[in-house]
């Protein structure tokens, strides 16, 4: 009934999109755009995973809402998830429904596009375990659903992967994949590919190894399991394993870069995104750090941790690999977005992974072999010294290694990164990457009298801070050609929510006391701004209503790792609180209260 | 019950006369009756578990009798955000065992010191008393795993400062918690014979070991501190929320009070106390 409805929408409604039938919209968008392109493929107008494509460019061609009239943008409706922590998922929206996923406990609402004020059509509460939310570390947030051939997909705390038939809400198979008495949660969103729903697992500090599973999407039968450390045959490494870098080749290297033993509890997590290139038939994704933190206990690469890997989506078979930050010091994770666009470069156009990395560089690398083109630091950098081109080395700044009992100052970027998780986009009409991040560095000294399941230990007191220009936060323009900033926009926290950005020259991103905003892709101006109820981590999103008119999603809801002051009511009085974040939000609270809450916005009529 | 039904019938007495009084005598009253809610791991002996046979358990049991309420328990693992999500949430006011002066709660002057011991098999006489011994270089090694605020436990940080890792094994102290008391794994590794030798927190190696299978001695190790900043040995107190003074000082004048009747319940549980009896303990 709905589709049909939606349908006929399409039919009277776009006069001015181009778009493809509505039946359509499980096929991939192309991904090989061209920077400075000025023709799109066509959008069907909906946003069937946080990524919106499978090139991860949260680009849409929408066009409805532009510069001109951006400032015209009103609340259309409004709705309570009724839950009060973290709220980091993208809506989705299919087949004139839009769907979310509140954090823990990871309830699923179906809200009707076709009526107004968007009536719920279904809720589904997967009634995950409430011990998960002891082991899980930074907030329990959700990273959200997607939506593939009549099914939504999503992963629950307590490491369930479900899937809901989209019309009735009513489970299709619920797989549990992981186990919390061991520490194992999942925050991150799944992505399909091939008929495999594609999980990843979190938990590295507790001293989980890391994995990625394919999931078959009808039954939710496990496929394959490549892990993060380990022999070869574990991590899915056989004869079709080229690496670029010498560095990353030899024989089960996730078991000879580690003390014996350390890789079964060695983290390399997958809590991240995944890019999918149907043309080379490959997937792209990172690991998260190497376990433990304290790095003089794991001499070594500890591969393979914070490693970018493309493999074959029917097998996990890796294709390549390249280790990104090899023995990590920092905890700067692998986990983040690569944009799959292809650009020109030396005289020839190369297909390529645009990374914004934790480390602070954003890399730009060949998506058929691994090579690195080009790694330019985003903001100020002094862990590393920069990345060896030739060798794939990152050059790491030995003086601001932690030490036990020692002072370690102004570390830059602090244990979160350049940019953590939020995802930046890509416009193939602008060509430019915009980038939400954070501009933070970091104290570690000893000191600190600490106690975990009745054993006492000495902790590393992390404390973050402001870095050089005393923002927190940056929204950055970035010329990956050039590997130069175009412009960028100081905010006084970190810009933890994604970004989204249109073919009307509009991006969107939200600040963590609760300003929406919208920006002139090609300048930075700031067209619009809306304050929302509590502070800004989600994924904007951008989708053609039934009514053929364009609207722009939120969830507003403070939290995560930055947020956890507010949302988990952290003790500000705690520098060390929140893995030492907590000393750089001290006044979050006092700039914004909980509440998650989902906002749809458009110009009315 | 009596003590109910009697400030029920002295409320209505004095309904016509003295009502603010009355108020405040049953508030009182209630206030005296309402239970001690502890905040305890339900699954980690020898400090507590649900059936309430760990040394935090008989402890919580006589602070409740000086303070003349009845114990309650709300369980939680006692992991990171076990402050946060127990005893900052409301839901229970006394964290009986943690390190002293940690910074996210409040803490009691301590009411023992323990210290991280070498565990080892006593048919294997390898008589290790401190992180320099050579042998350490090429036994196995047990250390537990923390992984988080880039801390571990200090012998594994020592053994790292002696370049000692090769032959480390790390046992995550989290473990499998659909296990009993999951940080013990490391104990049976060394009965089984898995790791020649654990590095471990005294009250876990000494009740551990008072119930393993076969003899294993437990031995303080030295030196009590690595330079820069690392020490061996720790004061252990209990912990109110930040703020909750007055009753902090009530279990401070309860700790110097009944400091004998701890001391004994520690020992019973062969807790290695510093400065009481810091020689080798023996399982025969």
């Amino acid at each position: 009934m709905a589709r049909k409805l939606w349908l006929l929408v399409f039919i009277v409604g776009c006069r001015t999109e181009p778009s493809r039938a509505a039946g359509s919209m499980d096929v991939a968008r192309d991904t090989t755009r061209l920077a400075g392109s000025d023709s799109f493929p066509p959008d069907d107008g909906q946003w069937v995973r946080p990524a919106q494509d499978y090139a991860s460019t949260r680009f849409s061609s929408l066009t409805e809402i532009n510069t001109g009239n951006a400032r015209n943008l009103r609340v259309i409706t409004t709705f309570s998830t009724g839950f009060v922590r973290g709220h980091e998922a993208a809506p989705i929206v299919a087949n004139g429904t839009m769907y979310i996923i509140s954090p823990f406990p990871n309830t699923v609402y179906a809200l009707d596009l076709t009526k107004p004020g968007l009536p719920l059509k279904w809720q589904f509460n997967p009634k995950p375990e409430a011990a998960a939310q002891g082991v899980a570390c930074c907030d329990v947030v959700n990273r959200g659903l997607v939506f593939d051939a009549g099914k939504l997909f999503f992963n629950t705390l307590d490491d369930h992967t479900i899937a809901l038939d989209a019309e009735t809400g009513k489970p299709v198979w619920d797989t549990k994949v992981g186990d919390i008495q061991i520490g194992e949660t999942i925050t991150m969103a799944p992505l399909v590919v091939k008929g495999k729903v594609l999980v990843g697992n979190s938990g590295g500090e507790m001293g989980v190894r890391g994995w990625l599973k394919a999931l078959d999407e009808t039954t939710g039968k496990v496929v394959w399991t490549a892990y993060g450390t380990g022999p070869d045959k574990d991590v899915l490494i056989g004869p079709s394993f080229k690496p670029f870098y010498a560095k990353d080749r030899g024989t089960d290297l996730g078991v000879s870069s580690w003390p014996p033993d350390m890789w079964k509890i060695g983290g390399g997590t997958m809590w991240g995104w995944i890019s999918y290139d149907p043309q080379l038939d490959l997937i792209f994704y990172g690991t998260a750090n190497p376990g433990p933190w304290n790095a003089d206990v794991r001499p070594g690469d500890n591969k393979w941790t914070t490693t970018l890997f493309a493999r074959r989506p029917d097998t996990g078979e890796a294709v390549w690999g390249y280790q990104i930050t090899p023995h990590d010091l920092h905890d700067y994770d692998g986990i983040n977005e690569q944009i799959v666009i292809d650009l020109p470069i030396g005289g020839r156009t190369r297909k390529v992974l645009v990374r914004p990395e934790r480390n602070g560089y954003v890399y730009v690398i060949d998506r058929t072999s691994g090579e690195v083109l080009s790694a330019n630091p985003f903001g100020f950098v002094n862990s590393s010294h920069g990345v060896d081109l030739k060798t794939g080395n990152l050059l790491v700044n030995q003086d601001k290694a932690p030490k036990v009992g020692m002072v370690v100052r102004e570390i830059c970027p602090a244990a979160p990164g350049m940019k953590d998780w939020q995802p930046s986009a890509y416009s193939p009409k602008t060509g430019l990457l915009y980038i939400p991040h954070q501009n933070l560095c970091m104290d570690e000294e000893g000191l600190s009298a600490n106690y975990i399941a009745g054993t006492p230990y000495v902790g590393m007191n992390v404390k973050m801070y402001a870095g050089p220009g005393g923002n927190r936060g940056v929204f950055q323009a970035w010329n990956p050609i050039t590997g130069k900033e175009v412009w960028s926009i100081k905010e006084d926290l970190p810009v933890w929510s994604g970004t989204v950005v249109t073919a009307g020259d509009v991006a969107f991103y939200g600040t963590m006391d609760g300003w929406f905003k919208a920006i002139d892709a090609r300048n930075g101006a700031v067209l619009w701004q809306f304050k929302t109820g509590s502070g800004i981590i989600g994924q904007p999103i951008t989708y053609r209503g039934p009514d053929g008119h364009q609207y722009v999603a939120i969830l507003s809801g403070i939290g995560g790792w930055p947020g956890a002051l507010v949302s988990a009511g952290l003790d500000a009085r705690d520098s060390s609180a929140a893995l030492g974040f907590a000393n750089a939000m001290k006044d979050l609270p006092s700039k914004t209260t909980r509440g998650g809450m989902l906002y749809v916005f458009g110009l009315g009529s | 019950m009596s003590t109910a039904r009697l400030s029920v019938l002295t409320c209505a007495a004095a309904a016509l006369g003295i009502v603010g009084v009355c108020i405040h005598a049953a508030r009182e009253r209630a206030y005296a009756a309402t239970p001690l809610r502890i905040c305890a791991d339900p699954n980690n002996l020898p400090f507590s578990n649900q059936a309430r046979g760990g040394f935090e358990n008989s402890i919580a049991t006589l602070v409740a009798g000086e303070l003349h309420r009845p114990v309650e328990y709300f369980w939680w693992a006692q992991r990171r955000g076990f402050v946060r999500n127990t005893l900052n949430t409301g839901d229970c006011q006394l964290v009986v065992g943690t390190a002293s002066g940690m910074e996210m709660l409040s803490t009691t002057r301590p009411y023992y010191k323990s210290t991280y011991v070498f565990l080892t098999r006593h048919d294997r006489n390898l008589a290790i008393r401190s992180f320099d011994d050579p042998a350490l270089r090429t036994l196995k090694v047990g250390v537990q795993l923390i992984g988080d605020d880039f801390a571990n436990t200090p012998p594994v940080h020592a053994l790292a400062n002696r370049g000692i890792v090769k032959n480390v094994v790390g046992f995550s102290v989290y473990g499998d918690y659909a296990e009993p008391n999951p940080p013990a794994r490391i104990v049976d590794a060394v009965a089984r014979g898995d790791v020649d030798v654990a590095i471990v927190w005294g009250p876990l190696a000494g009740y551990f070991a008072q119930r393993a299978a076969v003899p294993l001695d437990v031995v303080p190790v030295s030196p009590r501190l690595d330079l820069p900043y690392l020490p061996f040995v720790f004061d252990i107190a209990m912990g109110v929320r930040r703020g909750d003074s007055a009753f902090r000082q009530q279990l401070d004048e309860i700790i110097v009070r009944r400091k004998p009747s701890i001391d004994s319940i520690l020992i019973a549980y062969g807790v290695p106390l510093v400065d009481i009896r810091a020689q080798t303990q023996r399982n025969q």
